[in-house]
């Protein structure tokens, strides 16, 4: 009992990083149609601007944490205007690859500044042991979920109140229609990028204060968002949460119960994968689409 | 000067090479490729094979994604598959070096025929995405092999076949001898894909990557078609599988994760995709680029101390800045270059 509840919530926790990571993809596919294959990527960017803030120049966490996010948002701007804004209307293996070359040029960028081994990140969410029903849990994770929750709530009050969150999901239903009204589409990707940096940058700082380094490892949690988005729906944001605490779960499950010599905490997500692709394609909440010729 | 290539009957309409100024451009590539193995050195022979093998597996993805439009990220996977069934047949069943290609083929296209089931509800984005759990699948079951084979371990070393002799010439034998094997598959995939897809099949791959519910209606049938695609992609991916495992001499999971599965994909775009050349111009460009790179590092050791941690990170920095430069810049890729090239010097001195 105590090793389920251990499991749940470090799940539980590793699940709301992934649904932070997930909500910037399925944000980006919404309202542009990309596929961004730099999702971990930009975790991964916003782990170390963290690291920069609080290491390198020791700022407190309560000024250092906001600086790195906003850079990561600005930088995730800069990768929308300075690149994707040249790969509108091209085929779907383009705009893919466009996406591959900018994660292999950020990973690339990361490992000359800051050398392939981890490096120690500064403690600044505590980390004691505290016991929930008998199971001794990290309060990191709590304060992973906690943080995690939060942004969902303030992004769904944006979404919901703010004249942009509206504009956003104006352009996610009907592009043309949208434009007919007078939104600026150019806006609404450029926000849409921000924001996926914004949530990068939280996840990858959670990640990061979870395990304790920051390294170039921690991008391969964007493969693992795959998964994620299709279990919900490539569409859907609730399904982005939904799922990635899912995906979360199953890992850490798969984890602690079956024997590690297997290995099947890292390939159960996929095998879900394929399993949700043939009996329900577009996911739990993602729209079905119709063609036509 | 010539105004253009008039065929007056269908034999010479059909011709591969139709003026004398291709097939002289072929007669001298044919000479560069038999001169080579004998003028260069162990480093670049090592090189030009490994461009060859990379070639193969291009050509065959070419056919599945440039000229069938069914995006695949996983095709590393089908490469590694067909690596281990060579090791293993060789190894376990001492099949001796080419006769054991076929099986790799066969097994290597049949786990595709199965990953491209699929295709037949999903599209795009969703199909890629399922070839890359596809690929993490199959990895997943090579890294623990020895689940379902006895004594595996983590890699496997093959009897070196061809590795020792000496033919010809008294070079770095292993590379040299197996240029000329390498050369041989190369060229017949080549000739295949080539005349595949002005086959019948091959313009209906062409007709389901440009609109597949008008392929439909027109009578082609889509399912099989993406099918075949599959097949053989993954069939010529088991063929180079198996010539890495025996060049090599060495199988190891780790040479076919999704970044080699993505270098392929980025040989395709930056070469040209739906152009079976392209894909030998992209794999020769992503080959020799890091190669070049090194070299050029290397010239400033003295000055500069910490070279050898850089130049890694620069190759990936320039690897990653090539493809969103072509994507951008020439989508059409090196093909298309050429192609340019080639036009601005055919109608010289006017301008077209």
């Amino acid at each position: 009992m105590e090793n389920f509840i251990q499991l749940t919530i470090s799940g539980i926790a590793s699940g709301a990083i992934l649904a932070l990571v997930a909500l910037g993809f399925v944000l980006i596919f919404k309202s542009s149609d990309v596929i961004n294959f730099a999702q971990g990527e930009l975790l991964m960017v916003g782990g170390y601007m963290t690291y920069v803030m609080l290491a390198w120049f020791g700022l407190p966490w309560f000024i250092g944490v906001p600086i790195a996010i906003i850079l990561s948002a600005a930088i995730g701007v800069a990768i929308e205007q300075g690149i994707l804004r040249h790969m509108i209307g091209e085929p779907i293996i383009s705009v893919i690859m466009v996406t591959v070359g900018v994660s292999t040029l950020l990973r690339a960028i990361l490992g000359l500044v800051f050398g392939n081994a981890p490096l120690a990140f500064p403690d600044f969410i505590p980390n004691y042991p505290v016991s929930i029903m008998g199971a001794r849990v990290g309060v990191d994770k709590l304060w992973a979920i906690a943080l995690s929750l939060l942004l969902f709530g303030v992004l769904t009050i944006f979404f919901r109140r703010s004249s942009e969150g509206i504009a956003m999901r104006a352009v996610a239903d009907d592009q043309q229609a949208a434009m007919s009204m007078g939104i600026s589409i150019k806006k609404v990707w450029a926000v849409a990028w921000a924001i996926a940096g914004m949530t990068a940058a939280v996840g990858g700082t959670l990640l990061a204060a979870i395990i304790g380094g920051v390294g170039l490892d921690i991008a391969h949690l964007g493969l693992i968002v795959f998964p994620v988005v299709i279990l919900g729906g490539l569409d859907s944001i609730p399904g982005a949460i939904v799922g990635g605490i899912i995906v979360g779960l199953l890992q850490s499950y798969a984890g602690g119960y079956l024997p590690p010599s297997l290995g099947l905490a890292e390939v159960a997500p996929f095998i879900v994968l394929v399993l949700i692709l043939l009996v329900k394609p577009y996911g739990l909440f993602g729209t079905t689409r119709i063609e036509r010729v | 000067m010539q105004s253009g290539v008039f065929h007056t009957n269908y034999a010479k309409d059909m011709q591969l090479r139709p003026t004398w100024v291709m097939r002289a451009r072929l007669i001298f590539l044919i000479i560069l490729l038999v001169v080579l193995p004998f003028v260069a050195n162990a480093y670049w022979l090592n090189l030009a094979n490994q461009i060859m093998l990379f070639s193969i597996t291009a050509v065959g993805l070419n056919l599945l994604v440039g000229f069938t439009g069914q995006i695949s990220i996983g095709h590393a996977a089908f490469v590694a598959l067909g690596a281990y069934t060579a090791a293993l047949l060789s190894t376990r069943l001492n099949i001796p070096f080419p006769l054991d290609v076929p099986f790799a083929m066969i097994v290597a296209g049949a786990v595709g025929l199965i990953f491209g089931l699929p295709s037949a509800r999903l599209k795009g984005l969703y199909l890629a995405i399922a070839t890359l759990a596809a690929q993490e699948i199959v990895l997943w079951f090579l890294k623990h092999l020895d689940l379902f084979v006895p004594n595996v371990g983590e890699s496997i070393s093959l009897v070196p076949t061809w590795a020792h002799e000496q033919f010809l010439a008294n070079r770095a034998r292993a590379d040299f001898n197996y240029y000329w094997v390498i050369l041989f598959f190369l060229t017949l995939v080549v000739i295949f894909s080539v005349n595949l897809v002005r086959s019948r099949v091959g313009r209906a791959f062409v007709a389901v990557r440009d609109q597949d519910i008008a392929a439909q209606v027109i009578g082609i049938d889509v399912n099989r078609t993406k099918l075949i695609a599959f097949m053989i992609s993954s069939m010529i991916a088991g063929l180079s599988g198996a010539l890495v495992a025996h060049y090599r001499g060495i199988v190891n999971w780790e040479r076919f994760t999704v970044d080699t599965s993505i270098a392929v994909l980025s040989m395709l775009i930056i070469g040209g995709l739906g152009r079976v050349s392209g894909s030998i111009y992209g794999a020769i460009f992503v080959t020799v680029l890091p190669a070049l790179l090194t070299q050029f590092g290397l010239l400033f050791r003295d000055i500069l101390p910490d070279v050898n941690r850089v130049i890694p990170y620069v190759q990936q920095g320039a690897f990653g800045i090539a493809i969103i430069f072509f994507l951008i810049k020439e989508p059409e890729g090196i093909a298309k270059m050429w192609k340019d090239v080639k036009d601005y010097f055919k109608l010289w001195p006017f301008s077209y």
